[in-house]
């Protein structure tokens, strides 16, 4: 049953990014970028969506998108911990979905040529839309790190503190290593040298620091995560679990 | 009651009936939306594309899929998601672009684009006419609008801001 769990790796990831950005809705600097978060925010969890349906039909045990999302418990999901981390400030959000949105771009394209038809189908609408995900994150890449001396020491500070959750991205075990020999899946470890140089070109166009690989954060796929995530699923899951099977 | 006989041109022309709850100029068809129509058996099939993975419209759509033709006389409708090819604002006639400005929504300017490189720098749209004044004189104030599909731009000649629909 290694597929459904391998698509379960991919939908958390935007599952629980998706909902971190939903925090901003109401609460955006100005009323584009409110607009643009959900938008965004929208954007992931219809791919979450997508992608649970898929793991739940893969699974064969009748679960439905709409119960993966809201009956599973922390230990359950599969998302990296970057996606988890609280929202922080506007420079924080913006320097995660950036790191995340490159390393989205790269694996999407990989997995929309899929062995697996409807991931492949799904991977490349996703692309399209990650595109523009990074693009958007790029723009204010530049003007936080090319702006006030606020601006650039917060999105640094961000970047850094970001930068010890970016080896998880990319690591490969056992499960992926067999799926990506069928086609089914990706290498994430190639994926790497590109990030970086695609990364280290934007962070130098916005005079902004690259860290320095140290020590990396992991644990996620394995159900291992911070306190974090448990929060964000108290306030996720509570409608569906106060009434379950009701639907709007 | 399906029949041999019947075309399949009726339940196509249902389909056309359908309007697009958030731009209720163009048709499911127009948009391309709607993939195919054929019949199985006594089941009318229907392949959707999504625009967007996250767009709400899209299961108001199949209920409206669903409503038409039984309203034009099918037995039972099934209607199917397809992912491939992705859907691209390639597929929007002339003629419904057309109805689109007519609309105030600027419509898709030029084709889909091609990335160049992963993430452009200084990225540049087409030049896109304002839908009220046809000037060419105008800017992007944000990329994401009231809907997945539209970006928010302003009309420097009329100053008015209109929606653009992006061409993805």
């Amino acid at each position: 049953m290694s597929v459904p769990e391998f698509l379960l790796r991919l939908s958390d990831d935007r599952l629980i990014l998706g909902h971190r950005l939903s925090e901003w809705c109401g609460h955006g600097p100005i009323l584009e970028e409110d607009i643009a978060l959900a938008n965004i925010s929208l954007d992931l969890i219809g791919q979450a969506n997508l992608l649970l349906e898929l793991a739940g039909k893969e699974e064969g045990r009748g679960r439905t998108g709409d119960q993966l999302a809201y009956f599973r418990e922390a230990v359950e999901f599969r998302n990296a911990l970057i996606m988890e981390l609280p929202r922080g400030d506007f420079g924080f959000t913006i320097a995660r979905q950036f790191l995340v949105s490159v390393f989205g771009i790269l694996h999407l394209e990989r997995l929309s040529q899929s062995r697996h038809g409807d991931l492949a189908g799904i991977a490349a609408k996703a692309l399209k839309e990650t595109r523009y995900h990074a693009r958007h994150s790029a723009d204010w890449i530049l003007k936080l790190g090319d702006g006030t001396a606020e601006s650039h020491r917060r999105v640094q500070d961000a970047i850094d503190e970001l930068w010890r959750y970016t080896g998880e991205l990319f690591e490969m075990d056992d499960l992926e290593r067999a799926l990506a020999g069928d086609g089914l899946a990706a290498d994430r470890a190639e994926l790497r040298e590109p990030w970086r140089a695609e990364v280290g070109r934007v962070l130098a166009a916005a005079s902004l620091k690259m860290p320095a690989d140290g020590f990396m954060q992991r644990g996620g796929r394995e159900g291992r995560h911070t306190e974090h995530l448990g929060h964000l699923l108290a306030e996720m899951q509570i409608v569906a679990r106060s009434f379950p099977g009701a639907e709007w | 009651m399906v029949s041999a006989v019947r075309a399949p041109e009726i339940w196509w022309n249902a389909v056309a009936g359908v309007l697009d709850p958030e731009v209720p100029v163009l048709s499911v068809v127009d948009l391309g939306i709607v993939r195919d129509v054929r019949e199985d058996g006594d089941t009318v099939v229907v392949d959707v594309t999504p625009t967007y993975s996250g767009c709400p419209a899209m299961r108001v759509i199949e209920r409206d899929i669903v409503q038409a033709l039984q309203a034009a006389g099918a037995g039972a409708v099934r209607v199917n998601t397809v992912f491939t090819p992705a859907w691209t604002t390639d597929w929007i006639s002339e003629d419904a672009r057309e109805r689109l400005r007519a609309y105030g929504i600027a419509p898709p300017s030029g084709r889909a684009p091609v990335a160049a490189e992963l993430v452009p720098l200084l990225h540049r749209t087409p030049a896109v006419a304002c839908p009220q004044c046809r000037s060419e004189r105008t800017e992007q104030r944000s990329e994401f609008g009231s809907t997945a599909c539209k970006a928010i731009w302003y009309c420097t000649d009329c100053r008015q801001p209109f929606e653009y629909l992006k061409a993805i």
